[in-house]
């Protein structure tokens, strides 16, 4: 079972704000959604790595790319080429 | 001339589009001329792409997918961008931010999602062609909804380089068309090897669609004919198997078991992709900026919600949950379990059969609000999950109506074999309209 508490510490985990509002309707949803995963715990067995799928990576060569300019291009803030984010510290 | 411009103003009745583009330039090709609607979370060069979401409005690409490449090079005229479930989170299109798409069969219900806009241009005649992308059902099921064709190809076979990224290891950008001819042709365009992706295959599609399927054996798995499933479009697709075997195939009944917890599993497998994917959404490199003066945390916490609908953050905080210490045995790891019991489900009935065939959808399209709780959202895409989890490809086709409103028959293939599902598809396409 899921409390408001939980799904307060997720939305924190997850970097996203929840209203005091809404907090009912998501506890509710998870738990609804969470008790149908739980028909999970039938499957026997452990699948560890990425199953069938294969990464396959190029030579580590250069090739053409985008323009600092255009990767800039959708950026609010900007400074000397670089993105300007919120202070960390 | 070799280049030209296209004028395309549709009468956009159904709100198919997000934006459209005139006049739209066009090239020589064997496309040449022919306007071709995009889904809104393909990246187009120069033109606004915001996956339905507000998060994203005002992000304009500055390079394209290559599909969009491989459109250009084909002469295409790109002439908008559709409508969508927010990131591609939905089966109804209802999830847009940018409200919702009419069905044109019935302006009453739903399109089908998540390229609900991609289904309705077709379906209301004002494009031959679209792109849709499919992570679960989005292209089959929009598709049956709206009564056209929509292929999902082989996981790897359609370039992902510029779709924006929900759940890499389930999706595929694939064609929407009136016809399976039209779609063959979409598919013969955009299908390839990039290197751009690295889980695309070596698979160049060039193929021309026969009606000849004397002998294929069709696999009808009893689940797909289950509970939930309205007895009427089972009817429905029952009759067109019909034609099929009439038309020389071989029908065979069987089991797929992994269907007990496909669904499950797919749903934490996205959610799970899903989370990761979308943690880049934090307003310092695209879309509505975040607060710089605010902490870190704080103004991005602000940002997503107010960026994010209320699904697409349901979606991520389950995915999170469902990856954090003490979870990830319980739910991550077994749905990976149980995605490899669906492809060794697949893998044993495709020993035995050349397709497996049932309905696209259990019912007809949705009333408006009809699938307001997500858990009964999610519920409808039990037959189309399967595909995506094994990586197969998947067809849906119209076969018929209940009560005026399309129903779609859905064809599986093997592996690598889109060219087989698509001659099926064909085979009754032609048989029912001859």
């Amino acid at each position: 079972m899921i409390t408001e508490k939980d799904v307060e510490h997720i939305g924190m985990l997850a970097d996203i704000a929840i209203l005091r509002g809404e907090l009912e309707e998501f506890t509710a949803s998870f738990n609804r959604i969470l008790e149908y995963f739980d028909i999970l715990d039938q499957v026997t067995g452990e699948e560890k790595d990425g199953g069938a799928a294969v990464n396959v990576l190029r030579e580590d060569e250069v090739v053409p790319s985008l323009s600092p300019q255009d990767v800039l291009s959708n950026a609010k803030e900007t400074e000397d080429g670089f993105f300007r984010a919120p202070r960390v510290m | 001339m070799a280049e030209g411009m296209l004028t395309f103003s549709p009468d956009d009745r159904y709100n198919a589009f997000l934006r459209t583009v005139s006049p739209a330039r066009y090239g020589e090709g064997r496309l040449r001329g022919i306007p071709v609607a995009i889904k809104d979370n393909i990246s187009t060069a120069g033109i606004e792409t915001t996956c339905g979401s507000r998060i994203l409005s005002g992000y304009v690409p500055p390079y394209d997918a290559t599909v969009v490449s491989l459109l250009k090079k084909e002469g295409a005229a790109i002439v908008g961008k559709t409508n969508m479930d927010e990131f591609g989170m939905g089966s109804t299109t209802e999830n847009s931010a940018f409200g919702p798409t009419k069905n044109p069969r019935d302006e009453t219900r739903v399109p089908g999602g998540s390229s609900g806009g991609s289904a309705a241009a077709v379906a209301a005649g004002l494009v031959p062609l679209a792109l849709g992308t499919d992570t679960g059902g989005s292209i089959r099921c929009p598709a049956a909804f709206c009564g056209i064709v929509g292929l999902k190809p082989t996981y790897g076979r359609v370039s992902r380089y510029g779709l924006v990224a929900y759940a890499n290891s389930l999706e595929q950008i694939g064609p929407m068309a009136a016809d399976v001819a039209h779609a063959n042709l979409l598919m013969s365009v955009i299908a390839g090897h990039d290197p751009k992706d690295s889980t695309s295959l070596d698979a160049p599609y060039s193929h021309t669609p026969s009606m000849e399927i004397r002998g294929t054996r069709i696999g009808i798995p009893e689940e797909f004919f289950g509970e939930g499933v309205d007895p009427r479009v089972a009817s429905v697709v029952w009759d067109a198997i019909s034609l099929l075997e009439r038309k020389g195939a071989e029908i065979i009944t069987c089991r797929m078991p992994s269907m007990a917890y496909a669904l499950a599993a797919y749903y934490v497998t996205c959610m799970s992709e899903a989370s990761s994917n979308l943690a880049r959404y934090d307003g310092v490199r695209y879309g509505p900026p975040a607060d710089v003066r605010k902490p870190w945390h704080e103004a991005f916490q602000e940002r997503r919600r107010e960026g994010f609908g209320l699904e697409v953050r349901r979606r991520i905080m389950i995915g999170t949950f469902a990856l954090s210490s003490g979870y990830y045995g319980k739910y991550y790891a077994k749905a990976q379990a149980a995605r490899r019991n669906v492809r060794e489900d697949f893998g044993r009935l495709f020993a035995e059969v050349d397709v497996i065939a049932g309905p696209t959808m259990p019912t007809v399209a949705f009333r408006f609000g009809e699938k307001s709780d997500p858990l009964a959202m999610y519920l409808s895409d039990i037959l189309t999950v399967p595909a995506n989890l094994a990586g197969v490809p998947a067809i849906s086709v119209p076969c018929g109506k209940v009560e005026g409103l399309p129903v779609g028959l859905q064809i599986m293939g093997r592996w690598m074999e889109d060219e087989r599902v698509i001659d099926v598809a064909y085979a009754y396409e032609q048989g029912a309209n001859p």
